[in-house]
């Protein structure tokens, strides 16, 4: 691939790229930094912890320094930095947790302070790919561990005893031979002039004594200010002589502006000012699309002013993107043959002598991610200086940005986080910083840019849309022995690089290319397709498309041929054992095989699981189903069981859903509940209306009407969550992403079960009404 | 000059008349616990409470409210320990919060009209704010706390 520019910096493409492997420490001296614990890549321990993570391959890799994330105060406050963006999956509180568990501090002394955006000194940020825990679970227990250290090296100094005599507990040293106890805030001073303690000879907690980690039920840092409204997100950023900026961009991806009247946007009263902003040439990443600034004294009037802005616009080449006519071009494509990406036996030969074969045509839509707070950043720039405050999933990523847009050193842009009011990957492309930090140099003040929910849907970065195809081949005994899987969708990669058509090697392996069933003959295809606008992640990106293909085509099986679906799952997965696919350099999220391979034991486990504690099997009433689904993303295994009920009109409604995880080493399990329980509700708003079409080039959906989301009176009454408890050496995995996949196709399973129907096409709309 | 109360406080604006009183609230008030989710009377993130009723700030103009007594989620109780509050913290509602605001004062409007609803009217009632992030079932559970004593 020739598209990237900086490898290093771009976001998310770890695999597709190559990583250089720089020495930080090199980079360090460069900017002229000394001191700090700077590593390349995780160090493995000696503890049971050790295993590695492709933490060490992201831009900016790990960096393991107490002296970074930890400060004690002399009134023994502890301080611990977050350097992850905080987005509802509770990553604030617990990574900041994992560090107050090791060093035995006392979670209601501890304050959690927000890392502004700077990957040298804090590692890598980008909190998307379901990676904090995964990546940090370790490095924040080392850092833990050496602040514990330090600490004790302190303590015994003061008293004249061997280190080993004297150990941390609850926030202070402890002298047990002498009864002597200092606590932290009193040995602040000295611990800080100690060194760093080499990571390979420091000692974590065992398991056993952890008084947090596991334990769940500790509540999010934030819960207070935001149950108060004192929570700060991006929109609540307010600066003296800040301006309000509501603009409008082009209806069509690459349409550029032709003219405009600002005359009567400049009557409404409150409204400043009226200006073009720049835009780049579609494919450009994450730069700003351009269009005309409403410059206002509040963001009401910005929004009026706007409204009355007369714009005239010259679509460009995708003005003729129509999703009905886009639809059969990817169905057309996905019944011919297509680039193989996987190819084990002879699916071709099997397919043909196969006793049945069975065809499933699968189509989902592209998705807008429509979190609750619509993009909005705040931009101060003054000379060659910038600051930003904004709700942004990648602030290394937005420092670099903005600092490329405006031409000005990296080291002279500061980054803010706020909180994110949901981020599921929109607030990983900082187009709307970029535009806030253009504004804001042209006024020479400080500008906040609000998107409105109508921008947020009609100019985002959408999930693809695709066609799924896969062909199953049966024997007369009804095993499955051929696996044909066509896979037709625009990549991310088209929002980098014009002219892509092939999925990229990360969205391959994203349930196409690492299917996990025990089949003889598999061929996974990728026909071409073009981007007619802009693609871009969304939480759980083609796992979507494909576990409903996938997971549906299971029930499909079970269905030819009579059999209980969960029986079918558990048959088609096979022995327990590690699936190496025939896939050169399959995409693993970025993990190492070693210790993150596709093990089918633990796929297997949480299908038994969550049937046996969601009662698979149960009788349920008239006109209620029981459908199972199961899906490893994110290196995490995730099977779900939902009961629905539709009436006689066709209306759904979900009694009960049961969700089991294997996310191997965790946290705080309650967050991870809070976590499932969400993805059940997006899995059930994707399934039951999620839809972006488009016509003339153009969204048709503006807002919540016609861009449905599922709300509380037809959200599931009941979905519980088990947990897998993990080997002491069973590294993390995801959590943020992966609940979302299986929950479509187990709802489709049991519409199936409950009505006969068999839905193949996503939303779901009104198609039970007929 | 269009003279309002909000959390008890007197103020006034001669500005736009039209201005939504969200962006009133947010812009100009600096109260900006009141979130802006649609504009369009759709989300609910922006519920306040006027005299006793919930209602959407995004449509509703501050002309509209004037001279009644507006309550925003900083002004529903001193110390922030509403019973709704209070059940949403024992509960561990939020996922990114951004829509808590509005679920709360949607709540507390709810129980001043029906102290004791039953979960279908909890569900009912509340149907008109999203959670993008799905906290439904917290969010039912803890109005259902909060009518039943915290
Ligand atoms: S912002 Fe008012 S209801 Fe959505
Ligand atoms: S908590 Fe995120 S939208 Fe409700």
């Amino acid at each position: 691939m020739n598209f990237i520019d900086n490898p290093g910096k771009l976001r998310g493409f770890e695999k597709h790229i190559k990583v250089e492997k720089v020495s930080r420490r090199s980079i360090l001296k460069g900017l002229g930094i000394t001191g700090g614990f700077v590593l390349a890549a995780p160090v493995m321990t000696r503890q049971a912890f050790a295993y590695e993570t492709g933490a060490g391959k992201m831009p900016h890799g790990v960096v393991v320094d107490p002296r970074v994330f930890v400060s004690v105060a002399p009134d023994g406050i502890v301080t611990i930095v977050g350097h992850r963006s905080e987005m509802g999956t509770g990553v604030r509180t617990s990574l900041p947790l994992i560090v107050a568990e090791e060093m035995e501090a006392d979670w209601s002394r501890v304050k959690v302070q927000q890392a502004h955006g700077d990957e040298v000194k804090f590692g890598n940020q980008d909190t998307d790919g379901s990676r904090s825990t995964r990546h940090y679970l370790l490095p924040m227990r080392q850092i833990g561990a050496s602040a514990r250290t330090m600490l004790e090296q302190a303590a015994a100094k003061r008293w004249g005893v061997p280190a080993t005599e004297v150990k941390a507990v609850n926030h202070e040293v402890v002298h047990s031979a002498s009864g002597r106890k200092l606590g932290f805030g009193e040995l602040a001073a000295d611990a800080a002039k100690e060194s760093v303690p080499a990571i390979e000879g420091l000692k974590l907690k065992d398991a056993k004594d952890f008084r947090y980690l596991t334990k769940g039920q500790i509540g999010i840092v934030d819960l207070h200010d935001i149950t108060t409204g004192k929570a700060r997100y991006g929109a609540d950023v307010r600066l003296p002589g800040m301006k309000y900026a509501v603009i409008a961009r082009p209806p069509v991806t690459g349409g550029k502006l032709v003219s405009f009247d600002p005359d009567a946007a400049l009557k409404v009263p409150g409204v400043e000012k009226v200006m073009k902003v720049q835009g780049w040439p579609w494919p450009s990443k994450f730069q700003p699309l351009g269009g005309v600034a409403v410059i206002a004294r509040n963001t009401g009037a910005a929004i009026k002013g706007r409204n009355a802005l007369k714009l005239v616009w010259d679509d460009g080449a995708n003005g003729k993107y129509d999703s009905v006519a886009f639809r059969k071009e990817l169905e057309e494509a996905s019944r011919k043959p297509g680039l193989v990406v996987r190819q084990e036996g002879d699916a071709d030969a099997a397919l043909k002598g196969a006793d049945k074969v069975i065809v499933g045509e699968y189509y989902i839509p592209h998705l807008a991610h429509i979190s609750m707070e619509p993009p909005v950043a705040v931009a101060d720039v003054k000379g060659d200086k910038a600051e930003i405050w904004a709700p942004v999933q990648s602030p290394g990523g937005t420092r670099d940005d903005v600092a490329k847009t405006l031409g000005i050193p990296e080291g002279n842009v500061t980054v803010n986080v706020t909180l994110l009011g949901g981020g599921f990957g929109r607030k990983s492309k900082c187009d709307y910083a970029l535009e806030a930090a253009l504004l804001s140099k042209e006024l020479g003040a400080p500008v906040k840019v609000q998107w409105t929910r109508e921008d947020d849907i009609q100019n985002g970065f959408l999930h693809t849309v695709s066609a799924e195809r896969i062909e199953a081949g049966l024997d007369k005994s009804g095993k499955v022995i051929a696996w044909r899987h066509r896979s037709v969708a625009p990549s991310i990669a088209s929002t980098f690089a014009a002219g892509t058509v092939h999925q990229a090697p990360f969205e391959i392996g994203m349930g196409l290319a690492d299917m996990p069933f025990e089949i003889a003959n598999i061929s996974c295809e990728n026909p071409e397709a073009a981007a007619h606008t802009r693609i871009g992640w969304f939480r759980s990106v083609s796992n979507i498309p494909r576990a409903f293909a996938v997971q549906s085509m299971v029930g499909e099986i079970a269905q030819a041929t009579g059999r209980d679906q969960k029986d079918m799952l558990l048959e088609l997965i096979g022995s327990p054992r590690i699936v190496k696919p025939n896939v050169k350099d399959l995409w693993n999220y970025g993990e190492p095989q070693d210790s993150y391979p596709i093990d089918t034991a633990r796929l297997r486990k949480v299908v038994e699981l969550v049937a046996e504690k969601g009662e698979w099997g149960r009788k349920v009433p008239k006109g209620h189903g029981l459908g199972i689904a199961v899906h490893r993303s994110f290196v995490s295994y995730i099977a779900t069981i939902v009961e629905v009920a539709v009436d006689d009109k066709g209306k759904l409604s979900v009694p009960r859903v049961d969700t089991a995880i294997d996310c191997g080493t965790y946290v705080n399990p309650e967050r991870i509940a809070s976590q499932i329980e969400g993805a059940a509700i997006m899995g059930l708003s994707l399934a039951k209306y999620g839809e972006i079409s488009f016509k003339d080039g153009k969204v048709q959906q503006k807002n919540f009407d016609d861009f449905q989301v599922v709300r509380i009176d037809e959200s599931p009454v009941v979905t519980n969550v088990y947990i897998v408890p993990p080997n002491s050496d069973t590294p993390p995995s995801g959590v943020g992403e992966p609940g979302v996949p299986p929950f479509a196709p187990a709802l489709i399973n049991a519409i199936f079960a409950a009505t006969g129907k068999r839905i193949r096409s996503l939303p779901i709309g009104k198609q039970l009404e007929a | 000059m269009i003279k309002v109360k909000i959390n008890g406080q007197e103020q006034s604006w001669d500005g736009d008349p039209d201005l939504p009183l969200l962006w009133f609230l947010r812009d100009e008030a600096g109260l900006t616990g009141t979130k802006f989710g649609c504009g369009q009377a759709l989300c609910g993130s922006c519920t306040v409470i006027v005299d006793k009723e919930a209602v959407r700030s995004c449509i509703t103009s501050i002309n509209d409210v004037a001279g009644r007594e507006v309550t925003t989620i900083e002004g529903l109780h001193p110390n922030g320990d509403h019973p709704v509050q209070k059940a949403w913290r024992q509960v561990n509602v939020p996922q990114c919060g951004f829509c808590q605001a509005g679920q709360i004062m949607q709540a507390a409007a709810l129980l001043m009209d029906n102290p004791k609803p039953s979960h279908d009217q909890i569900r009912e009632a509340m149907s008109g704010n999203i959670c993008r992030c799905g906290c439904y079932q917290r969010i039912e559970n803890a109005v259902h706390l909060a009518s039943t004593g915290v």
